[in-house]
């Protein structure tokens, strides 16, 4: 299990203790609502309701995506300049400092920093949202999918989504870009794929978990079919944890593009990137001139995966905590 | 037992012959062929023919792998296309930077983080345990290359020490001159591990603390260091070695952002300089080393898991 495949568990509490029954399950039995206006949840044993409250970390993080989510929606009508212009078309020195008309300066091929981020962010966060969604569609049809099929297939499936499973994400990304090229439908396709695996994995894990049960067991007998089952069974049932995976799987998939346009092999220039920025102006550190070129999509990044993280660790907490035991 | 150990071991070779098919036939789908490559545009269509034949080009594609297979194990990982020179020379000069750092990390970052985390469990809920937790939270999602310029940020523009580039030769020096040398990218490198380390050896520790035996032995009132290092810490080492080789294997990636964020010479950006000229014998071979060592380190992870549990070492 590499950096990437690991779901997190929500600390501070024993996963075992979180979950467990709140007051409302405590009864046993259950009292049908005879007379007529009373609705099930007003009865006093009924479940109490899930309502959803971030914590004040989870708010923060929910703010600071919808923040970066905003900018890569309506970048392109707020940001100063366009993504390849000149502010100081007559000035030829590199890295200029943060000033009027350039508020984050300038980068190695003087184009306006703050720009060039806001761009980024469209493409950063557009590349990587789409390639989760692929990794999502592909992992949980065929992970739920060979949960349902006969064990055979579904022997067949997990021993090869094991052997990519047990590749450095990177090395698959540098071969597939040796092998083809890098282009953005390249890079969404390959980071889709890498991580359907992971995806793959968890579907199966929860579709067997669910597959197994009473209310299955009796949609069997009824004679249901087998898309009925996975339609109405088992998809209700692994909706919450896959998409408390979702924003897990997607810091991932930023990280990972963003390293492939580090190294050079992800989106290409002229194009902005947060990747790609950071590489181009490493110059500004090794020559000691100025440290915003590299630090201000460095932080971009990682203000958006943390805030990512923030909001996930919030969400699977309240859901119970009990997604890390399904692996 | 040995019986459990030999089927991972199986499992192992398995996901091995697997993984060098899936990068051998990965590269063989890119477009244009060895020979052609290495003779150039100009070469006639008879010599070209003559080298495919000399390096078996000329073969069906399941022997080239055979012979491939065999190659690489007898030591032997082919010409690179790009500069014409074998690529065990290429290798020899620059795989010590990389062992040297990922070694290094592993002998300062991993003690240090497993001494956090069993703190932080020793403490739960304490101040120093929701920083060590908030600080771990956020950094394990943090980029490598961010973490690396917060530390530039802070060692080289604050306080003016060193530089943002590793120059200069391993060549003579001592085991301090070396963590002076790679100071920056093993700081970097321990940072990454230790957010994922501190999190998973604290969770084992309280994972094993909520266990009957433990309350137990809090009943019978065993002070709470005691309870910690006699009786908790030895039920969870299975898990934390398990955590250990996991993010051991994790550097295998990490290394190749780092090399290329501090410029220094190492297989890592040998085999980016690979897929940027398109040398695939080169990035066969590369490859192969890296996915070999992740897979090594991933069936450590997985023997060492099963090797410390009792229960699972003797089934019923």
């Amino acid at each position: 299990m590499s950096r990437d495949n690991t779901i997190d568990v929500p600390l501070g509490a024993h996963p075992d203790r979180l979950g467990g029954l709140s007051e409302g399950d405590k009864t046993d039995h259950f009292v049908a609502p005879f007379e007529h206006g009373i609705s099930f949840d007003e009865l006093p044993d009924a479940p109490p309701k899930a309502r959803f409250r971030f914590s004040l970390t989870g708010w923060i993080g929910a703010i600071i995506v919808a923040f970066w989510l905003f900018i890569a929606v309506f970048g392109s009508f707020i940001a100063p300049y366009g993504e390849n212009d000149l502010p100081f078309p007559d000035d030829y020195s590199e890295f200029q400092t943060p000033r009027a008309g350039a508020l984050l300066g300038t980068d190695v091929e003087d184009r306006d920093i703050l720009s060039r981020i806001i761009y980024g962010a469209g493409r950063t966060i557009g590349i990587s949202f789409a390639a989760t969604l692929l990794a999502y569609v592909l992992g949980v049809v065929l992970g739920i999918g060979a949960a349902v099929s006969g064990p055979k297939v579904d022997m067949a499936m997990s021993r090869i989504n094991d052997a990519f499973l047990s590749l450095p994400t990177i090395m698959l990304g540098l071969v597939v870009v040796a092998a083809i090229g890098s282009s953005i439908p390249v890079l969404i396709c390959t980071a889709g794929l890498i991580y359907a695996t992971v995806v793959f994995r968890l579907a199966r894990a929860l579709g067997q978990e669910i597959m197994v049960m009473d209310f299955v067991e009796a949609a069997k007998a009824r004679g249901e079919g087998r898309w009925w089952i996975i339609t109405r069974e088992i998809w209700p049932n692994a909706a919450m944890p896959l998409i408390t995976d979702f924003g897990l799987r997607l810091i991932y998939v930023i990280l990972f593009i963003s390293s492939l346009s580090f190294l050079g092999l992800g989106v290409q220039p002229p194009q902005a990137d947060w990747g790609s920025m950071v590489r181009e102006n490493l110059g500004a550190l090794q020559y000691g001139e100025s440290i915003i070129p590299v630090l201000a999509p460095a932080m971009a990044i990682a203000t958006l995966t943390v805030a990512i993280n923030l909001v996930v660790d919030d969400v699977s907490a309240q859901a119970g905590g009990r997604l890390s035991k399904r692996l | 037992m040995t019986g459990l150990i030999l089927r991972r071991l199986g499992i192992g070779l398995v996901t091995v012959l697997a993984v060098s098919l899936i990068i051998f036939f990965g590269t063989k789908i890119l477009p244009g062929d060895a020979a052609q490559i290495r003779l150039g545009q100009e070469a006639t269509p008879e010599n070209v023919a003559a080298l495919r034949e000399k390096l078996g080009l000329d073969k069906p594609y399941w022997a080239q792998y055979l012979i491939w297979l065999k190659n690489f194990m007898t030591g032997n990982l082919g010409i690179s296309l790009a500069s014409d020179v074998p690529i065990t020379n290429l290798i020899a000069d620059r795989y010590k930077n990389t062992v040297i750092v990922s070694c290094l990390t592993a002998l300062i970052g991993v003690p240090i983080s497993l001494m956090l985390g069993i703190m932080a469990a020793m403490f739960p809920g304490s101040l120093y345990d929701r920083v060590l937790t908030f600080v771990s939270v956020s950094l394990v999602a943090a980029p490598e290359f961010f973490t690396a310029t917060l530390l530039v940020l802070l060692f080289v523009f604050a306080l003016d020490i060193g530089n943002a580039v590793v120059v200069g030769s391993t060549d003579g020096k001592g085991f301090f001159e070396l963590i002076a040398h790679f100071a920056l990218p093993i700081a970097t490198l321990s940072f990454v591990i230790a957010s994922q380390l501190i999190r998973m050896s604290r969770a084992a520790v309280l994972n094993v603390m909520s266990s009957p035996y433990i309350e137990m032995a809090i009943l019978k009132g065993v002070p709470r260091r005691r309870i910690i290092f006699r009786h908790a810490l030895l039920n969870a080492i299975g898990p934390i070695v398990n955590v250990v080789a996991l993010n051991l294997a994790y550097l295998v990636t990490g290394v190749i952002v780092v090399e290329v964020y501090f410029a220094y010479p190492g297989l890592a950006t040998l085999i980016v300089q690979g897929v940027q000229s398109r040398d695939f014998v080169l990035i066969q071979g590369l490859g192969m080393i890296f996915c070999l060592t992740y897979v090594v380190l991933m069936l450590i992870a997985d023997i060492a898991a099963f090797a410390s549990n009792p229960r699972l070492r003797h089934p019923k």
